[in-house]
């Protein structure tokens, strides 16, 4: 699918494009070592690529969601730890306050979380709890003048630089979401280091240990933090990693191109191989398909469709699967340079494999869409 | 416009599973007779908002405030200050 964009949608795309080869490939390394310093953040928030989800009149710089699609492709494709940073705080997190956050919750921060000037994070996964997300373990209750949240979350991408965290916390059946400051007395990060993929991405383990907070800070409103808060952000998440997805398999597609094209064995460049030929068309094939869903999905969200949500599943699960094959096409062809630690091939290998795990692993979405398909397309499921 | 009919139908399309024989009744909490997902709440909120044209704001979300047939008449009637069509 080949969607004509506007000179306006071009010219963000284009910028997101610039910035990923100019601020971003020379460093990639380093990022991955290091992580993501704080200077890309307010640097890709003075370019307006932060505040895609927040409204103009608070600071954001609002994109159609095929264009915010696009630039996290591009970001993406570049390097997977700064994407990170669109998926979880210009994403997930400001996305969800856009949309639950009460007034003076959104005056407060999407400014600063569209700049770049605060970071935000979304703590949800848990060390015991991961996919079943409606049953964290962290826990809240009524303290004076407010609440006072107990537990520990884990995974939390950017969560070792976030100044504020969206946190969803338990008392009895009910479940409710939080903006909880990191500065706050009790709040404690642990990062976590030497991990396959995102190793850029400020991963950490946030503890929660009897944080005071006041009742200002629930997002949405009491017992609304799953069903509805969590679960925009997850939904969020999904379009954000789908596009994600396709960044990582055009970054492989790229890079295998480009070096069969170079390297020569018996003679012949790689690429005039058929089995090689072979290698590239399924990943030509693969991307275009991903990039499709993924605009199909963006073009539904942006009419408020009724199946934006399920198309998201469904362009996730598909994109993560053709990440993790069109990388592992890419790192072939590389041979043994594609083994290299820190070379291109790698890199989108290991980032690839993370995608088929985060925001509702391949597995969930089978479920859900499983759980679709059979409604949609079974004969006479609707009689009741 | 959205009729009290309709928002049946939706919720009856939407179920989490193929129900067949399911009864459905306007007091029914959905929730809690797991006919509905957190995916399907979402797609609820968005469908009052883009059939009825009203804002379910962030103090909107009470947990009562979707789970009937009834409640949900309720709040979109409350919002647009009319009565739906039975």
């Amino acid at each position: 699918m080949k969607l004509r964009l506007t000179a306006e949608q071009e010219a963000v795309v284009g910028r997101a494009r610039a910035f990923a080869s100019s601020r971003l490939r020379p460093r990639v390394a380093e990022f991955d070592e290091a992580g993501v310093p704080r200077e890309i953040v307010l640097a890709l928030g003075r370019e307006g690529l932060l505040g895609a989800l927040v409204p103009a009149d608070l600071g954001g710089s609002p994109l159609d969601a095929v264009t915010w699609g696009l630039v996290t492709e591009e970001i993406g494709k570049v390097c997977c730890n700064t994407r990170y940073l669109l998926t979880v705080h210009a994403s997930i997190v400001a996305g969800t306050l856009a949309r639950w956050g009460s007034r003076a919750q959104k005056a407060a921060w999407l400014p600063a979380l569209a700049s770049g000037e605060v970071v935000g994070a979304f703590a949800l996964s848990e060390p015991e709890t991961g996919s079943d997300a409606a049953n964290v373990r962290t826990r809240y209750d009524a303290s004076e003048g407010g609440f006072r949240i107990e537990g520990r979350k884990r995974w939390t991408t950017f969560g070792a630089m976030a100044d504020v965290f969206l946190v969803l916390a338990r008392r009895g059946d009910e479940a409710t979401a939080f903006l909880v400051e990191r500065d706050r007395p009790n709040v404690h990060v642990k990062p976590i280091r030497d991990i396959l993929a995102g190793r850029g991405s400020h991963l950490a383990e946030i503890h929660f240990d009897g944080v005071d907070i006041p009742k200002e800070n629930i997002v949405g409103s009491l017992g609304a933090g799953f069903r509805y808060v969590c679960s925009t952000a997850l939904d969020i998440g999904r379009y954000s990693v789908a596009w994600a997805a396709v960044g990582v398999a055009q970054g492989a597609l790229e890079a295998m191109s480009t070096y069969a094209g170079r390297r020569e064995q018996f003679g012949q460049r790689l690429h005039e191989f058929q089995l090689v030929k072979a290698m590239i068309a399924d990943a030509v094939t693969d991307v275009h398909a991903a990039r499709a869903l993924c605009m199909h999905a963006g073009l539904l969200r942006d009419k408020r469709d009724p199946d934006a949500m399920i198309e998201s599943s469904i362009a996730k699960q598909f994109a993560a699967r053709v990440a993790t094959r069109v990388t592992a096409d890419a790192l072939q062809v590389h041979g043994a340079y594609g083994l290299l630690h820190g070379g291109v091939a790698e890199m989108l290998f290991r980032e690839a494999r993370a995608l088929s795990i985060i925001e509702g692993s391949t597995q969930i979405q089978q479920l859900v869409i499983g759980v679709h398909g059979a409604k949609a397309y079974g004969e006479g499921t609707h009689e009741t | 416009m959205v009729t009290v009919e309709s928002i049946r139908t939706f919720i009856r399309e939407n179920m989490v599973s193929n129900h067949r024989n399911a009864v459905l009744g306007d007091d029914d909490d959905i929730f809690k007779l797991g006919f509905v997902s957190s995916m399907t709440a979402l797609k609820l909120v968005n469908f009052v908002e883009t059939e009825c044209g009203v804002t379910v704001d962030n103090d909107d979300l009470d947990v009562s405030t979707f789970s009937t047939v009834n409640r949900i008449v309720a709040f979109i009637e409350r919002k647009l200050g009319t009565t739906l069509a039975r």
